[in-house]
């Protein structure tokens, strides 16, 4: 079997060979592709270090392979500035110290990129809580990321706003 | 992990002669299988890639009202559809209850059924291990064992399932849809998952190249939407397997129970409907003592299999819990903690 994969990464297209299909979607963009920001933690779905967007959703990228998502449109954390302009979960995250060693720090916040466009989690800290309950801090840094996503969320909602205005 | 070759087949039937060969496993979203291949728990020589099989992936109503579930479609899909939530509240709270939300995007409903327990003997490949190895032995019966199963269990295995939607589908009657070599057929779920006994490798009633198309709920499920929870009871607040679950489910007329349904999570092999507490609870007032006798004949059998006898009383505590917040009613919003005990519906906080 043809184990070449085609994937828009962080919006350009490209083409990867794979020697074996063991090869996950983590390994693929550390290994291959040299974006190391998106973090092997647990590789075991348990920490959430290895979060990315696939085709809009958040998922651990650690228990996904890559031979299977063939096609797939992936963003990483490389993906989510605008030049040097920070995303706004990524300045909420620095104006509210939501990390401290950061290396869980790229998966939080493509975490809570996901979080919010899913919209499930309202502006109650509770509900942000338990959605990002897949993503560990072992700094401990939860009370400023809480706040992060909330102001990034709203952030988001207003320049929404401003924009369908 | 092993090497494996991989194979994607364009049809259910290609699936099925791909998967067939001894030693093939199907992979969909791989949340459960990659994390066991990892761990060198599962070396499949060939992954046969059913994530792409076209009609597996929907939400249908059909004619007589029954709901079917594609296999293929993901968790937090099947969770957050309007209809589907209000129409089946219990399990929308129970995969909302499950795993992360990062998982949920992608596990599957079939994958869901067909995920293998987290007995952590199970998975040290240095331990002995009856459903890993067959014939080794059973590290967990005097280890560390607080967590297992307190029904349905063998010498040769304690384990228990680990999924939190197969306990409100097993009582709710759904029913497994599943293509094999010899055409299709159907169970019900409670038919699906096998309790230990001698051969306790054996985790289903498929056989090789049987594959799971989707689960169906029928009609009659619809009629307890107004009365239905799922509750969990975990180690931590959230993203935890079940030490104990409930689902509950009531249909109230003038004042009574004219049914009910009750099944358990966490404490066998399989999802754990009790009949006998649905029959003790048919005819009477929903209060306390009901709900109480409902308990203790959920539980009657139940007996240790090592430090867990707490799940015992735990499990009691938790179906009249589980039974008391159904008679309530069905809230109109999840709570914040979906099927947390420790969550009112308006959204107490866990963190001061």
């Amino acid at each position: 079997m043809d184990l070449s994969i085609s994937l828009t990464v962080n919006g350009v297209r490209r083409d990867v060979a794979l020697d074996n299909p063991r090869v996950t979607l983590l390994d693929l963009l550390r290994e291959r592709l040299d974006l190391t920001g998106t973090k092997k933690g647990c590789d075991r779905g348990q920490c959430g270090a290895c979060t990315i967007l696939l085709d809009g959703r958040r998922i651990n990228s650690c228990l996904a392979l890559a031979i299977s998502h063939d096609g797939a449109d992936i963003l990483t954390i490389e993906g989510l500035a605008q030049g040097e302009e920070l995303h706004p979960v990524q300045a909420a995250f620095i104006a509210h110290d939501g990390f401290q060693c950061g290396f869980c720090t790229p998966g939080q916040i493509m975490s809570a990129v996901g979080l919010i466009r899913e919209g499930q989690a309202g502006d109650d800290p509770e509900r942000v809580r338990e959605a990002m309950s897949g993503n560990l801090c072992r700094c401990g840094a939860y009370a400023g990321i809480t706040e992060a996503v909330l102001e990034a969320q709203k952030t988001l909602a207003d320049a929404g706003r401003r924009d369908a205005a | 992990m092993n090497t494996f070759d991989y194979v994607r087949p364009a049809s259910v039937a290609d699936a099925i002669a791909a998967a067939t060969a001894p030693g093939a496993a199907y992979l969909a979203a791989g949340t459960n299988l990659l994390d066991l291949m990892k761990g060198d728990i599962a070396r499949p020589e060939r992954l046969v890639d059913i994530s792409r099989l076209p009609g597996l992936d929907r939400i249908e109503t059909l004619p007589d009202g029954a709901v079917r579930i594609g296999a293929l479609v993901r968790n937090a899909d099947l969770a957050h559809d309007a209809l589907f939530a209000k129409t089946y509240p219990a399990v929308a709270e129970a995969l909302l209850s499950g795993a992360s939300a990062q998982l949920r995007n992608a596990a599957t409903m079939g994958g869901n059924l067909m995920q293998r327990t987290r007995c952590g003997y199970f998975y040290d490949v240095a331990s002995a291990c009856n459903k890993r190895a067959p014939g080794s032995g059973c590290d967990a019966r005097a280890g560390e064992n607080r967590l297992h199963a307190v029904l349905g269990w063998s010498e040769a295995c304690i384990a228990t399932h680990p999924s939190d939607v197969c306990v409100p589908l097993a009582a709710l009657d759904a029913v497994v849809e599943i293509e094999g070599r010899d055409g299709r057929r159907e169970m019900p779920l409670e038919a699906l998952h096998r309790l230990p006994g001698d051969t306790p490798a054996q985790d289903t009633a498929l056989a090789p190249g049987d594959l799971i198309l989707a689960v169906r709920l029928p009609a009659e499920a619809a009629g307890f939407a107004a009365n239905a929870r799922y509750l969990k009871l975990r180690e931590r607040t959230s993203y935890a397997f079940a030490l104990v679950s409930a689902a509950a489910a009531l249909r109230l007329e003038g004042g009574v129970i004219a049914e009910a349904r009750l099944a358990l999570g966490g404490v066998a092999a399989k999802p754990w409907r009790s009949r006998a507490a649905e029959q003790a609870l048919a005819g009477r007032r929903p209060d306390d003592d009901a709900f109480r006798r409902a308990a203790q004949a959920a539980l009657a059998d139940a007996r240790p299999s090592g430090d867990n006898g707490f799940k015992i009383e735990l499990a009691r505590r938790l179906v009249a819990r589980a039974l008391a917040l159904a008679a309530a009613g069905t809230p109109e919003r999840l709570p914040a903690l979906p099927a947390s005990p420790f969550s009112s519906a308006a959204g107490a906080r866990h963190v001061a």
